[in-house]
C-alpha cells in the first residue's frame, strides 16, 4: 500500500445471512483516501454505505461476514486485527461522528463524564483530562465551554450535540475521522457551521476524513475526492472535479441530474430516477444499474463491468466508461 | 430538583388521601353490622347504640372519612373494640417484622435477580442466557406459598438446618435464622421478575445509538456494560422494585402464615376473620401508606439516576 494514504480499501465483500437467503451487501469494493484528504461517499439508501463504514471499525452486525478483501490502516490490514487491538484503534486512531446527535451522547451521563471516559487509555490525571475536553469544547464553538462540562446531552440543542460530537471524536487527533452524515439531521444554517468547522479543524488537525452524505452540494465543498456508490458497489470514484464536471458512471450522471440544488428554473416536480434500487439476494448477471440505465447495451446485462480506471484517477465500473461523459 | 421531590412528595400525600377515603368507604358498604359483630347478637340495644356512637358510625359517611382522616394526620388510628389497645401499638408491634422480611426478601431477590439479567443480556441467546431464562419463568411461575412450605420440608423437617416458625427469641442470630426461610420464599419469585425485566432492559438500550457511539470510542465493554447500559437499563427496575417492595407488605400473609410469623399481612388476615373493623382500617392504612412510600422513594433514586426525569418539573 501506499504510505500517502490512511486507508486502502481493496475488494471488500461483505455478506449478510438474512431470512431471504444471502446478502451480497458489499461487492468489490475499493477506495483510497490519502493523507490529510477530505473523501466523500455519495449514495441512495441502502447502497452499503454504513455497511462500509462498520466494516472499517469492526462493527458489523453478528450475522454479516467479510468474505474477501482487505481494509490497510496505516499499512495494517484491519481485516486480521483481534478484537482487542481493532478497540485500541476505534477512538484513538479512527474516530466517528454519527447521524442523529439527539441520539449518538448517553442520556444519563453528563457530556464531561463522556468526554473524559473516552481518554481511558492516557495514563494522565483527570484535571488533565477535563483540560483537554474544555479545550475541544472551545475549539468547536460551545459557549462557555467549563460549566457545560457537566450538563447532560438533553440540555443542549441538535447542534451544540452534534458540535459535541465532533469535540469528542477530534480530541484524541485521530489519523482518521469518519463522519456518517453528520449534518443530515440540522437545518441548513447549522449544517454550513458545522461543514466549515469541520474543515477548519481538519486543516489544523491535518487528519484525513471520510465523509459520507447525500447532499452532493456539501460533497462538492468539503471534499477533495468523491466516491458513488451504488447497490453495494462503488460505481464511479475521483476528484470531486471529475466527478462534479465529468461524470462518466450514468449513476453519477443521474444523480448529479436529480439534485435541486443544480436545477436552474423553477419546478414543481423534481426530477428522479425511474426503477428500483436492485434486490441484493437475487443480482442481475450482468451490470447492477442496467435495469434503470438509459444507455444500456445488451453486454451491461450479461456481464459485470469491472471497474476501470479510464482517466488518471478516475475510476468508473461501466463498459461504457470514457464514453458516457457530460454533455 | 428539589421542585421535582416536593411535587412528588405532596402527589404522595394525595394518593394516601385518596386511598384512604375508597378504603373507608368500601369497609363500610360491605354487608353486616360491625357493632352486632362486635357485640354479638344478643346485646342490648342501648349497648349497642353506645358503642356506635362512640365509634362515630352515627355521623354520615363523608363526615366519618374527614373525622378518619384527621385522626390518622395527627397520628392516631384509633382503637381495637376488642382488646382495647391502641391500634397504633398493635399494628407498629408487627410492621417491623414485615418490612425485615420483605427487605431481606426483595434485597437477596436484587442481589441474584440483577445480575442474572445483566448475564443473560450479555450473553443473549447462548446456553448461559436459556439457563438463565427457564430458571426465571420457573422462579415466577411457582406460588410463593409451594415455597415456603416445600422450603420448611427441606430446610426445617429434613435437614433440621434452620428454624421452621416464629420469628426467633429475641436475639439477633436467631431472628436472623427464623428470618432465611420466609425470606427465601417471598424473594425466589422477584428474582425471575428482575432477571427477565433487567435482561429485555439492557437489551433495548445495547440497541440505542450512544451504545453504538460508545463502542465506535473504543471503550471497554465492562465499562460500556456497566456504566452506559446498566445505568439507563437500570431505571424500570427501580420502578418495579419500589412498586414490589409495597405489593410484598400487605401479600406476605401467605408466607407469615406458613412460618406462623407476626407480621402486617397475617395482622390483617385475622382482623378481617373477626371483623374488627379499626384494625383492618389502621393496618391496611399503614400498608397502603407505605406502598406509596417505596414507590415515591423509587421514583425518587430515579430521578437521582436520571437527569432528563428531574428537569422534567
Amino acid at each position: 500500500m501506499d504510505a500517502n494514504n490512511v486507508l486502502e480499501i481493496r475488494g471488500l465483500n461483505v455478506e449478510f445471512a438474512s431470512e431471504r437467503g444471502r446478502l451480497r451487501a458489499l461487492r468489490d469494493v475499493d477506495l483510497t483516501i490519502p493523507r490529510g484528504s477530505i473523501v466523500g461517499v455519495v449514495g441512495e439508501s441502502g447502497c452499503g454505505k454504513s455497511t462500509m463504514i462498520n466494516s472499517i471499525i469492526g462493527l458489523l452486525a453478528h450475522n454479516a461476514t467479510v468474505s474477501s478483501g482487505s481494509i490497510s490502516f496505516q499499512g495494517e490490514d484491519l481485516l486480521q486485527k483481534s478484537e482487542r487491538e481493532l478497540r485500541d484503534i476505534r477512538g484513538q486512531h479512527i474516530s466517528m461522528i454519527f447521524q442523529d446527535p439527539m441520539t449518538t451522547l448517553n442520556p444519563v451521563l453528563s457530556i464531561g463524564t463522556q468526554m473524559i471516559d473516552i481518554q481511558y487509555r492516557d495514563q494522565i490525571p483527570k484535571a488533565q483530562k477535563k483540560a483537554r475536553s474544555i479545550e475541544m469544547l472551545s475549539r468547536v464553538g460551545i459557549p462557555d465551554p467549563e460549566s457545560r462540562l457537566d450538563n447532560y446531552p438533553h440540555q443542549f440543542s441538535g447542534g451544540m450535540r452534534q458540535r459535541i460530537a465532533i469535540a469528542m471524536a477530534l480530541q484524541a487527533e485521530p489519523e482518521l475521522l469518519i463522519a456518517d452524515e453528520p449534518t443530515t439531521a440540522l437545518d441548513a444554517t447549522l449544517e454550513v457551521q458545522i461543514i466549515h468547522r469541520l474543515k477548519d479543524l481538519q486543516h489544523s488537525m491535518g487528519c484525513s476524513i471520510l465523509f459520507i452524505s447525500h447532499h452532493l452540494g456539501v460533497i462538492a465543498e468539503l471534499c477533495d475526492f468523491v466516491i458513488v456508490m451504488y447497490g453495494g458497489e462503488v460505481v464511479e470514484r475521483g476528484t470531486v472535479r471529475d466527478i462534479f464536471h465529468r461524470p462518466s458512471h450514468p449513476y453519477t450522471f443521474k444523480l448529479l441530474e436529480c439534485d435541486p440544488a443544480r436545477i436552474a428554473e423553477t419546478t414543481r416536480s423534481l426530477p428522479t430516477i425511474p426503477g428500483e434500487i436492485p434486490n441484493l439476494a437475487k443480482l442481475p448477471p450482468g451490470c447492477i444499474f442496467a435495469d434503470r440505465c438509459e444507455r444500456s447495451i445488451g453486454l451491461c446485462r450479461e456481464k459485470i463491468p469491472p471497474s476501470t480506471e479510464f482517466a488518471e484517477h478516475h475510476w468508473a465500473r461501466c463498459h461504457l466508461a470514457g464514453e458516457v461523459s457530460s454533455t | 430538583m428539589w421542585l421535582y421531590f416536593l411535587k412528588r412528595i405532596l402527589l404522595g400525600i394525595l394518593i394516601v388521601v385518596v386511598a384512604v377515603s375508597l378504603l373507608y368507604s368500601m369497609i363500610h358498604m360491605v354487608p353486616g353490622d360491625p357493632v352486632k359483630t362486635i357485640l354479638g347478637p344478643r346485646a342490648s340495644p342501648e349497648l349497642q347504640a353506645q358503642i356506635r356512637e362512640k365509634m362515630g358510625l352515627n355521623d354520615p359517611l363523608p363526615v366519618q372519612i374527614v373525622k378518619f382522616i384527621g385522626r390518622v394526620a395527627t397520628g392516631d388510628l384509633g382503637e381495637d373494640v376488642f382488646k382495647r389497645k391502641s391500634v397504633n401499638t398493635i399494628v407498629f408491634e408487627q410492621l417491623p417484622h414485615t418490612i425485615y422480611l420483605v427487605l431481606a426478601g426483595i434485597g437477596w431477590a436484587m442481589l441474584v435477580g440483577i445480575p442474572l439479567g445483566c448475564l443473560s443480556a450479555i450473553y443473549r441467546n447462548s446456553m448461559i442466557d436459556r439457563f438463565a431464562g427457564i430458571l426465571s419463568v420457573s422462579c415466577i411461575a411457582i406460588p410463593t406459598f409451594v415455597v415456603a412450605l416445600y422450603s420448611v420440608l427441606l430446610f426445617a423437617v429434613t435437614l433440621k438446618w434452620l428454624p421452621a416458625i416464629g420469628a426467633g427469641d429475641g436475639g439477633f442470630g436467631s431472628y436472623i435464622s427464623h428470618l432465611i426461610l420466609p425470606a427465601f420464599a417471598v424473594g425466589l419469585g422477584w428474582v425471575g421478575y428482575l432477571a427477565r425485566l433487567v435482561r429485555a432492559s439492557m437489551l433495548e438500550v445495547m440497541s440505542e445509538n450512544h451504545v453504538r457511539t460508545a463502542r465506535a470510542f473504543g471503550l471497554p465493554e465492562k465499562t460500556i456494560v456497566f456504566k452506559y447500559v446498566l445505568r439507563l437499563a437500570i431505571l424500570p427496575t427501580i420502578t418495579l422494585i419500589g412498586m414490589g417492595i409495597g405489593i410484598l407488605l400487605s401479600s406476605a400473609v401467605f408466607t407469615e402464615i406458613v412460618f406462623a410469623r407476626p407480621g402486617i399481612g397475617r395482622l390483617i388476615y385475622d382482623a378481617v376473620t373477626s371483623r374488627n373493623y379499626p384494625v383492618v382500617m389502621g393496618s391496611v392504612l399503614v400498608t397502603t401508606i407505605l406502598f406509596v412510600v417505596s414507590t415515591t422513594i423509587a421514583d425518587l433514586i430515579n430521578a437521582l439516576v436520571d437527569p432528563r426525569v428531574r428537569t422534567e418539573g
